[in-house]
């Protein structure tokens, strides 16, 4: 059968097989318009793959393991992955690789741009831009091929399952055009909205130096230009602070600083954006109504590479979080950026304010200054969960770009190799389980100094040395929020239990992971790999403040909550006309809400007549960590249940927060409400080599403490009795 | 997440829904599985089916009345691994005989009215399996129990 289409065999019937991008390249290809040379690989092609090869029940199997509505946005990029994956390692059935080589060889450009065109996306009614992934310079016919499953992946990207009903995203209907089209390297690039969705009556025009791609993923700021819609004369123009572009590298694109005269002059001159709004004007006219489109000058040429109709986002609802979750999805340049800002400015400040509010002696404060110190304690929270969102989570996103650039050159058989790689990077709990098995050491060679630690009085100088600067360092975590009576004690009995038997220690030697190091950067030419180690370290940073951050946050809540809580202990004991008398403000309670509260329970709490409440019996997560254990549940909902641990438990938790890590090395398996391969969970996991599942829906309401719990990490699965 | 309700939801639909299901019992200690048609009260604490009293099930009942049954809504495609569902009913089976019998005949007959003249057969025994247990299977693997209470 023949899978692709050259743009002037396209007819309306088409539509569909060829998706939006295709279809309206074809449109104005044969009305005439510069477009580039382009090779349409129909859905049918798609359709052939995931059936010949079984992917299809493969896609099934992933999508349907857990309902929808049960998955957070990371388990989504997880399972996105996981499908890139299944896509990047299964080879072309013989027949279709034969007709897809036989008929785009004869055509192939030089340097093709592989471009996602989906059935429906850029119909009016959907039109979600850069849910799915397209490729800019890829060279030979084996890259295109290759780039060719990543597209078909992308149509299951985690973007495009976040919108999966707008998309109406189905394993059995839906499928995935790809254009495969000559690289037009235009001098300068942009964007056009024939109706500017602010202002009906204008029309915007952006442009930059170089390839588009620099303005498409926010590389580069563009200029702008607000136009009169009708008449096309020139409102306002919006310079722009110009440095680099974005051109063609050896593969891919690359960021190169402009010459320094072009940093003062726009990208177009004024007949330039003259005729990009009459382009615009034109694809309106074909279309019946007003177009989103990328244009590049190629020399004099206007070429336009894509044209879809605008569709005014609806306002999204503003609990609507999906547009937040979208814009995670950064560029190399921009994480480098954002890493600078977290690791020199953010996270310093961060720590000398958790020091700061340390040293405070709240004891010694006046009633009335207690009061203040916690409203100003709240807002401090607020100022810092506020970074924690909009810059330490973003950065996270490095992890997961490198975690593509790594499956995409090694193609590894597990999917989450690459975060071997970016283990040994020193993450604070890891220094304060050290303190801790530190401590064990000594009582192994002196049982006698349990006592020590039990009472809370240290004589022995070495032990004392560590004690002292686990307390300084962790103290707080470790004792929850409350006046933490039995601090000392558990913290003995903790270190009794590391002394009977010596935890894990992390899985991978440097050596080890030195050699997995070499073997990605081998993948790449010389001139490359200073670039793919750059994205290395980015993601070891991401990866490291994964876990920094939520403890450095931590702390500050550690002294909000101390705060609140002496101004509790000062109540109780207080008579009523005292300044204390008077209830919280609505701010700080709000906050203390937020704190307290509890995942929702889920369930109805109706019952079945007749019958017993349902008994989980097997249930359902996403693998985090591979291994097999088995052990009594301990339900663990707040950090003080964790006195009850013992060693060889399976905990179970909603989230496990930093507070609760010390105690991993010593469980025999983790499970946690919580998805995703990147909670904490997972990591401290996956770094001491614990069998774990996360994402297990209700798990702490359904498992008992006491509960005979098999864990099994490798496929996801928590099984009680 | 699946609660009580929507776990009866399902049990329910499974056992209105299919007529077949496969019962399993015990020949000279292997097991033996065959096909039977069904009927469940609307309680679904007993089910039903038919058989002639010659038949290897009816010899194996009596020596082992301890019954599985398994009722499930697959449809030989590749979405049945995330799609269907499953019911295991644990139950112990006997035969229906006096007044009782009419009564549960006609919800037999209900669900499969073309089984008329096998069941009104002389030799055709009518058979209750009183459930124990129900173990439910969702979306490939998740698992849940119930226990009809005393």
């Amino acid at each position: 059968m023949n899978h692709v289409l050259s743009l002037a065999d396209i007819r309306p019937r088409d539509r569909r097989v060829v998706g939006g991008k295709g279809f309206s390249l074809a449109v104005l290809a044969q009305q005439g318009l510069r477009v580039p040379a382009t090779l349409v690989v129909t859905t049918r092609a798609y359709e052939h793959f995931v059936s010949a090869t079984g992917l299809k029940g493969r896609l099934l199997l992933e999508l349907r393991r857990k309902n929808f509505k049960d998955l957070r946005w990371e388990e989504m990029w997880d399972a996105s992955l996981r499908i890139r994956h299944l896509f990047l390692n299964q080879r072309l059935p013989a027949d279709l690789d034969a007709s897809l080589r036989e008929a785009l060889a004869p055509h192939l450009p030089e340097r093709c741009v592989v471009r996602s065109s989906a059935p429906g996306e850029d119909s009016r009614q959907a039109s979600f831009a850069g849910l799915h992934a397209s490729f800019v310079n890829v060279a030979g016919l084996e890259a295109v091929l290759e780039h060719l499953k990543l597209v078909w992946a992308s149509l299951w990207s985690d973007a495009a399952l976040l919108y999966r009903r707008e998309l109406g995203l189905d394993v059995k209907k839906s499928a995935m055009a790809v254009l495969v089209q000559d690289m037009v390297a235009g001098e300068k690039s942009g964007v056009v909205f024939g109706q500017n969705p602010q202002d009906p009556s204008q029309a915007v025009i952006e442009a930059v130096y170089g390839l588009n791609q620099g303005l498409v993923d926010g590389t580069v700021e563009p200029d702008r230009w607000i136009l009169d819609r009708e008449t096309g004369a020139i409102l306002t123009y919006h310079p722009a602070p110009k440095h680099d572009l974005m051109l063609p590298g050896e593969e891919g694109v690359r960021l190169a600083p402009l010459l320094s005269d072009q940093t003062q002059v726009p990208p177009l001159t004024e007949a330039e954006v003259a005729q990009v709004h009459h382009l615009a004007r034109r694809s309106e006219v074909l279309f019946g109504t007003p177009q989103d489109m990328e244009w590049t000058f190629a020399g004099e040429e206007l070429v336009t590479l894509q044209s879809r109709p605008i569709t005014t986002n609806e306002k999204g609802k503003k609990e609507d979080q999906r547009p937040w979750y979208l814009s995670l999805r950064r560029s190399f340049g921009n994480l480098k950026a954002l890493r600078q800002k977290v690791e020199g400015q953010l996270i310093p400040a961060l720590q000398a304010e958790a020091v700061r509010l340390t040293a405070l002696p709240l004891d010694r404060m006046a009633d009335t200054q207690l009061k203040e110190e916690i409203i100003l304690r709240g807002e401090i929270y607020r100022h810092w969960k506020g970074v924690y969102w909009d810059d330490f989570i973003p950065l996270a996103h490095g992890i997961r770009l490198f975690g593509m650039v790594y499956n995409d050159a090694v193609k590894p058989a597990d999917p989450y190799e690459f975060l071997n790689l970016l283990g040994v990077s020193g993450m604070l709990s890891l220094n304060r389980n050290q303190l801790l098995m530190d401590m064990a050491a000594k009582v192994k060679e002196q049982p006698e100094l349990l006592e020590e630690l039990r009472t809370g009085m240290v004589k022995n100088q070495e032990l004392n040395q560590v004690w002292q600067s686990f307390l300084r360092e962790f103290g707080d975590l470790f004792c929850g929020t409350a006046a933490c009576p039995q601090g000392p004690e558990a913290l003995a009995s903790l270190i009794q239990m590391m002394a009977a038997k010596p935890p894990r220690v992390e899985q991978f030697t440097s050596a080890a992971v030195e050699s997995l190091k070499e073997n990605f950067l081998s993948r790449f030419s010389r001139s490359k790999r200073t670039e793919m180690a750059e994205y290395l370290d980015l993601a070891r940073a991401s990866y490291r403040l994964r876990d920094d951050d939520n403890l450095h946050l931590g702390k500050i809540t550690g002294q909000f909550l101390k705060a609140v809580e002496e101004y509790r202990r000062r109540r109780e004991q207080s008579d009523a006309s005292s300044p204390l008398s008077d209830n919280l403000p609505t701010e700080v309670r709000e906050i203390l809400a937020e704190l307290e509260e509890k995942p929702p329970p889920g369930e109805s709490g109706q019952v079945w007549k007749g019958f017993t409440h349902p008994q989980a019996r097997q249930m359902v997560g996403q693998p985090a960590s591979p291994g097999l254990a088995q052990g009594p549940a301990l339900v663990v909902l707040e950090s003080s249940e964790l006195f009850h641990f013992k060693a060889g438990d399976i905990l179970v938790v909603d989230s496990l927060d930093p507070s609760m890590t010390f105690v991993a090395p010593l469980a025999a398996g983790i499970v946690e409400r919580r998805g995703g391969m990147l909670i904490h969970g997972s990591i401290i996991a996956r770094e001491y080599g614990i069998p774990c599942v996360t994402g297990v829906p209700n798990a702490t309401s359904l498992i008992h403490t006491g509960d005979a719990v098999t864990v099994d990490g490798y496929l996801g699965i928590v099984i009680i009795g | 997440m699946i609660d009580a309700m929507e776990m009866r939801e399902i049990v329910q639909s499974l056992l209105h829904s299919q007529r077949l299901a496969v019962l399993s019992t015990l020949m000279s200690g292997r097991p033996y599985s065959n096909l039977i048609a069904f009927a469940v009260t609307d309680d679904l604490r007993d089910i039903f089916f038919a058989t002639t009293r010659a038949t290897r099930k009816i010899a194996n009942l009596t020596a082992e009345p301890r019954v599985s049954l398994l009722i499930d809504n697959r449809s030989n495609q590749e979405t049945d691994f995330g799609e269907a569902s499953a019911v295991t009913v644990l139950g112990t089976a006997e035969e229906v005989l006096g007044p009782e019998r009419d009564k549960y005949l006609r919800l037999y007959l209900k669900k499969h009215p073309y089984l008329e003249d096998f069941i009104t057969a002389p030799t055709c025994a009518l058979i209750r399996v009183k459930v124990e247990k129900y173990i439910m299977v969702t979306q490939f693997q998740e698992v849940r129990e119930v226990y009809p209470t005393p």
